[in-house]
Order: C-alpha cells, then structure tokens, then sequence
C-alpha cells in the first residue's frame, strides 16, 4: 500500500503532482485589488477597453455573493491567492526557446510528442500566462488563427474586441466576473469560412506554483462552414494547501460550422475548477462538449449551448470520475431558442471511495421553439456504500410542439458482473475495471484514439486498488 | 485420484440449506450428466464449483487436481482450468466481447502484463465461430447485452471453446434452446471433446435428457433435495425419460426409507442408492 498525504492523495499513484522550482519573471502579492487589476493590465501593456472591463467586472465580482446552490466553496479564500504570475518574458514558437525547466515539465506531460504526431497546433501555459503556442504552416496559410488570447489581443485587437465577453458577460455569475477581471493566456481559435481543421488543435494547462489561480480565457470563432476540434488538458501539483482553476470559454458557431472541444481534466485534488463555459451556436451549426472530470477537490462545470438560429444543434457528453475527497459537480446546459433545435447530453459519472459524482443540467425550451428535440441521459456508477451519486435535471419547456426525454439510471457495480468476468479467469481489479471502461465507452469512443487511451488509462490509475 | 473431487458438499444461501452433503467423483475424459427437477440444487452446485460469493460453504470440500478448489477464487480457478457455461449470463454494458474474449484468453494462457498477440487472437477466436456456426457480427457487440436466449448460449459455448478448459460444467446450456440449437451446441461440444483428446472432462447438467442425445455421457446422476440420490450409466437418462423424475422420485423414496430401516447400501435394478 502506497503511503498517502494528509489529502489523501497517493502521490505515486498521481503522477503529475511534481512541481518545479519557482523561478518567475513576476510574481503578484497574495489577494485581490484594484491595484492588482491595474498592475496585470499594465504589465500586458493592454488597451484602455480591457483595463475598463477588467475594472468593471471586479466590482461586480466583489459584490456578487458566492453561488451557494452547488459544492460548498465556502473554504475559499479569495485573499490567499496569488492571481497573477509570469513564468517568462515571452512564449515562444520553438519549444527549445522556452526555458529548459518549464521545457521538461512539458515533455514529461508528453505535449511536444503529441504535437508531432497527431496535432495541427499546441498551446502550453504555465501558471498564469502562455509559454509556448505554435500552428502548423499549413493551417495558417489557410488563414486559421491560433494564439494565446493575449497575443490575440495585440494582434487582432478588432475581432477579439467584437466577440470577447459576448457570451459569457461578467455579469453572468461571481467566478465569471473574477475571471472577466483578472483573466491570463487562455487560446484565441479563429477559423476561417468554409475550412475544416481535420486534426485537433490542443492546449496544456498546468499550474506550478503554490496557492496559485490561473484564470485563462478562451475564445473560439468558426466562421460559416468550418470545422474545429479543440482539445485541452491540465494538472496541477499536489499541495497541502489549495489552488484555484477558474476560467472562462467562450465560442461562436455560425451558419452550418461545426465545432468540438474536448476537455481532460485531471487538476490535482487540492485544485477548486470552477469554470464557465458557453458556446452560441447559430444556423444548421453544430457546438459538441466532450467533458472529462477526473481530477480536482471540487469541480463545478457546465458547458452550455445557446442554439439561437434554426436547426442548430448542441451534443453535451460528461465523463465525472470522484475518488476520495472529490466532488464533482459537472452537467450542461441546453438552450433552445429557435424552432428546430436539438440537444443531446449524455452524463456517465463515476463514485468511489466517499467520492461524490453527479449530474446537474438544464433543458431549457423557449416558446416558438417550435419542432425542437432534446434526450437528457444521465447513469450513474457507485463503487462502494461510501460514495455518492446527486442528480439535478431542470427542464424548462414553454413550448408544445417539442419531443423530449429524460432517462437517468444509478447502478451499482454488481457482484454477478464481478463473478462473471472472474470466472473467465480475469483478475477482480481489472474486472473492476473493465466494468467501469464499459460504463464510459458511449463517450470515450467519441474521442480521438490518442485521448481515448489516455482517458481509459487515466480511469484505470483511479481504480487501483479499489478491489482488495 | 479423480481431477474433481466433491466431499459432502453442504452450501447455504442466507439461511437455507441447498446442498446437503453432495459427493461426486469426475475426471478429465468423462461426460457427466447431472439431472433433476428444477430447485434439487444443480445450479448450486456448479455455481459453488466456480467459487460464486452469493453462496456460503457450509461443510465438505472440494478438490481440483487434488488441490483446495474452495480456497480459490474465481479467476484462479478459471486460469487453472475450470470453466462454467452459465445459464443465465449476465451483460457487460460497454464492454465488447472481442475485448472480454481476448483479455480472458490471455489469462487462461498466461499472459500476465501484456495481451496475446492481437493476430493470433483473431484466427483462433475466426477458427471456433466457423467451428460453432456464430455469426461474426456477435464479437462487437458488448458482452451479452441485447443477446437473445439462443445467442447468449452460443456465446458462452464460444467462450468454453476460446478457454479450451480442462473441466467444463455446463449448467443447463440446452434450456430455452430450439432442437436445430442444441444441436449445433452439441456438435460444438462434441468436437471439443474430439479434439481435447481426453484432456477435458464436463459436468452437464441439465433439466431434459434431449441433449444427452446429442452429446453422449459416461455417467448420469440425478439430485434430489440437494443430494445426488441416484448414479448410472446412459441408461439411467433413459428411464428418466420414460417415467420422470416422479418415477425415479417414487423408486427414491421407497429405498431412502429403506435405507433409513437398515442402514445398508441397496441395490434396485439399475438405480441405486449412494451412501454418503
């Protein structure tokens, strides 16, 4: 048996959870200010709009009182964070140009290799701001963008200013507008009419430093006809004390584009994710969330899709893994405002070991959305009498002419399953295990080979020693 | 010494008595059936031989190639060779049997960390379905889930065949099958029993003696009230077809009350009685 931390987490077991040395360009005090706001939009040498909005969305964070219809976020504390921290003077195009320690961590999570093999473009951001973003010649000759959004800024100051905070306004909730105020890297997707970016585009995230938030900001444009999958991974190190993992994802789908972001979270389980993510889909578009949840002490995340136009569609799929300590809160969110809209989530969650896994989602139909369809599937699997599983499906339908379905199911690992696949002379932790790479198959099939692996392998790490 | 040795089997389920003190002998090599009416304690008993948890082991044991079988698990117990075709089958959501067959080949042939080679796999895994008359189609499909009666069956008669076990306890494969069915079943088994050579023994228990036509025993036994109370040769399914188990049922009673008279082992016709 592996010695574990106070947290409970078995550091072998966690493989991500090293940490390298602290060596930064610019750290900011702990806590949150107006002067820090000013200091982060100085030091980014931003355009007074930004600083405005950053301002602006400061106050209201500062007045917004702390959601409390989910996980409990009571044992944050906004004071003991550090909210901007800059690792390097400037990212990079060559990973040999991003210093040597950084550069390893990097390889070590496997990044560069990926991005030879089976990627059109990788970002890596490191604690606050991006060391590394490069596209391959290809995609940009077809006039795809692909940057950090800080860099996006200065580069294409217009269009980031026509889109950014359009779907998800500082108003939208508290942890919204901490990010609208201190927001850092994050990528800015812009693909061109009528191109179909075949291979995904992906980016790292990956916190360092101690009580560290991070608070990227991303912001994804397809153009009528196009087609992107953007994918995003992220740990963190293990600490005693907690960080903090706030973003906000914002994408525009036009007429008849296609856009697909797939999401491996595996933040370390001191790690708060609290993310808000929204996606308009317009025309005949297509917006599909592939959300993974493995890691994280709490995880609040509910990707959303505004189907306003026709025949747009929306196809939400959660993974939700909770170990020990965990809970994880994740679901989605569909939006039909206009008639012939459809929706499909599917929700697999996974408890085990006192962990709590669940669904939490909203249909919501509005009049004259006439002809539209939504299924709503969530099954949940609990591994022990410890754990817990909550469903909370909201549907909110004024309109008639609408088909919808809702099926939910709990089950237990049965002990025939076990019997079964032992008497076949498999080993009762990798029945376990096949039981539970079953129960996620509807949604790990979705994924690209490479990421179905890692999402098969990174389940497989959280089922050791579950069987004893 | 036989491979399978059962020694006053008693086995309980929460607080009911199922087997009472079961004895049976089998050896690689041999076909036997095992008959009697539905609750007489059959598919305990093959349940228990496979180490199935939901049943407790009250008395007796069991001994697989004069080893502790009861001290085994499950997945032990199949890796060393023992293998169920189980009545009900349960499914596997998610989980495709190509993947379940090759991960469960691999463990009965001793792969540890890594799986057998995907290309040997795949050209035994084509040799049994031609053999066994399945459609390919069933590989892809998740273990068991949607199967019909018939396919289930099959699948688990794939599985035996994949597993190429050395003891092989059918329980009650030929149920719920139509005839054309049970043959190919029993042709499938027939061939295995061929080619094994006399290094397989099966245990076949059924309800019907339709299949004993098919696939020929060495011995048949019949339980009652979770003991077996009667042992023969091919002969026996026979009479139990003609007069049924309330005939054998009746010839039964008479000698148990017999028995319980004089204590002695007694012989009538071609049924007798065990002592145990």
């Amino acid at each position: 048996m592996a010695v574990t931390n106070q947290l409970g987490i078995d550091p072998d077991k966690y493989k991500w959870g090293f940490h390298d040395p602290e060596k930064y360009v610019y750290k900011s005090r702990k806590g949150l200010d107006r002067e820090i706001v000013e200091m982060i939009s100085s030091m980014k040498n931003e355009p007074e709009w930004m600083r405005a909005y950053r301002l602006h969305s400061l106050e209201h964070f500062q007045q917004r009182p702390m959601p409390v219809w989910g996980a409990n976020l009571a044992q944050i504390d906004f004071n003991d964070i550090y909210y901007y921290l800059k690792p390097t003077e400037k990212k990079e195009r060559s990973w040999d140009e991003v210093p040597e320690n950084i550069k390893n961590t990097f390889e070590k999570l496997g990044i560069p290799e990926a991005e030879r093999k089976f990627l059109a473009g990788a970002g890596a951001q490191y604690e606050s701001e991006s060391v590394y973003h490069n596209l391959k010649e290809e995609w940009e000759k077809l006039g795809v963008i692909f940057l950090d959004t800080d860099s996006a800024l200065r580069e294409h100051p217009d269009i980031v200013r026509e889109y950014f905070g359009t779907v998800v306004p500082p108003e939208d909730n508290k942890l919204a507008a901490l990010n609208s105020a201190v927001w850092s890297g994050g990528s800015f997707v812009y693909v061109p009419a009528g191109v179909h970016v075949d291979i995904p585009l992906q980016a790292y995230f990956r916190i360092n430093a101690q009580n560290m938030g991070q608070f990227e900001r991303t912001l994804i444009i397809c153009e009528p006809g196009s087609y992107v999958h953007y994918v995003e991974g992220c740990t963190a190190p293990i600490y005693t004390t907690d960080s903090l993992h706030s973003a906000v994802v914002e994408i525009i789908v036009k007429e008849g584009a296609r856009c697909r972001y797939t999401t491996i979270q595996n933040w370390s389980t001191n790690t708060y994710n609290l993310v808000t993510k929204r996606a308009v889909a317009y025309r005949d578009a297509t917006m599909e969330w592939i959300d993974g949840n493995l890691g994280s002490k709490i995880t609040m995340k509910y990707p959303s899709v505004y189907m306003v136009e026709p025949g747009a569609k929306a196809e939400i799929l959660s993974v939700a893994f909770a170990g020990r300590g965990q809970h994880q809160d994740p679901g989605g969110k569909v939006i039909h405002a206009a008639p012939h809209t459809q929706s499909v989530i599917v929700s697999k969650s996974i408890a085990k070991d006192g962990g709590r896994a669940g669904y939490r989602g909203l249909v919501k139909i509005y009049p004259g959305a006439n002809g539209s369809k939504s299924a709503v599937r969530c099954d949940a699997l609990i591994l022990d009498d410890q754990s817990r599983s909550d469903t909370y499906p909201t549907m909110e339908i004024d309109e008639q002419d609408v088909s919808i379905t809702h099926e939910a199911t709990v089950s237990k690992v049965s002990d025939e399953q076990l019997f079964y696949l032992m008497s076949r002379g498999v080993k009762a932790d990798e029945a376990m295990n096949m039981i539970v790479r079953g129960f996620v198959e509807p949604i790990v099939k979705e994924l690209p080979l490479e990421y179905a692996v890692e999402l098969n392998r990174l389940i497989a790490l959280e089922m050791e020693g579950s069987v004893g | 010494m036989a491979d399978l040795e059962i020694k006053d089997l008693t086995v309980q389920v929460e607080d009911k008595v199922i087997l009472k003190g079961a004895n049976l002998t089998l050896s690689k090599g041999e076909v036997h059936a095992l008959m009697g009416p539905n609750g007489s304690g059959k598919s305990t008993l093959a349940n228990v031989l496979m180490g199935n948890p939901f049943y407790q082991v009250v008395k007796g044991e069991v001994l697989y190639k004069g080893q502790d079988l009861l001290a085994m698990s499950p997945d032990e117990r199949a890796r060393r060779g023992l293998f169920i075709a189980f009545q009900y089958p349960v499914s596997i959501p998610g989980v495709t049997m190509s993947s379940f067959l090759r991960t469960a080949v691999s463990a009965r042939r001793g792969y540890d960390k890594e799986l057998m080679p995907v290309g040997e796999f795949q050209k035994l895994l084509k040799q049994k379905m031609d053999e066994l008359k399945i459609e390919p189609a069933i590989v892809s499909r998740y273990v068991n889930e949607g199967f019909s009666g018939g396919e289930k069956k099959r699948a688990e008669i794939l599985q035996m065949a994949m597993l190429e076990p050395e003891i092989a306890i059918m329980d009650e494969t030929d149920s719920g099958l139509d005839i054309d069915s049970v043959k190919v079943v029993s042709d499938g088994v027939n061939r295995m029993l061929e080619r094994a050579k006399g290094t397989m023994g099966i245990l076949l228990i059924t309800h019907y003696s339709r299949i004993l036509h098919f696939i020929k025993p060495s011995y048949v036994h019949v339980m009652f009230d979770g003991r077996f109370v009667v042992s023969g040769g091919p002969d026996l399914a026979e009479e139990l077809e003609q007069s049924g188990y309330e005939g054998i049922k009746a010839q039964f009673e008479v000698i148990a009350a017999e028995v319980q008279a004089e204590g002695a082992v007694r012989r009538a016709g071609k049924v007798f009685w065990v002592e145990h």
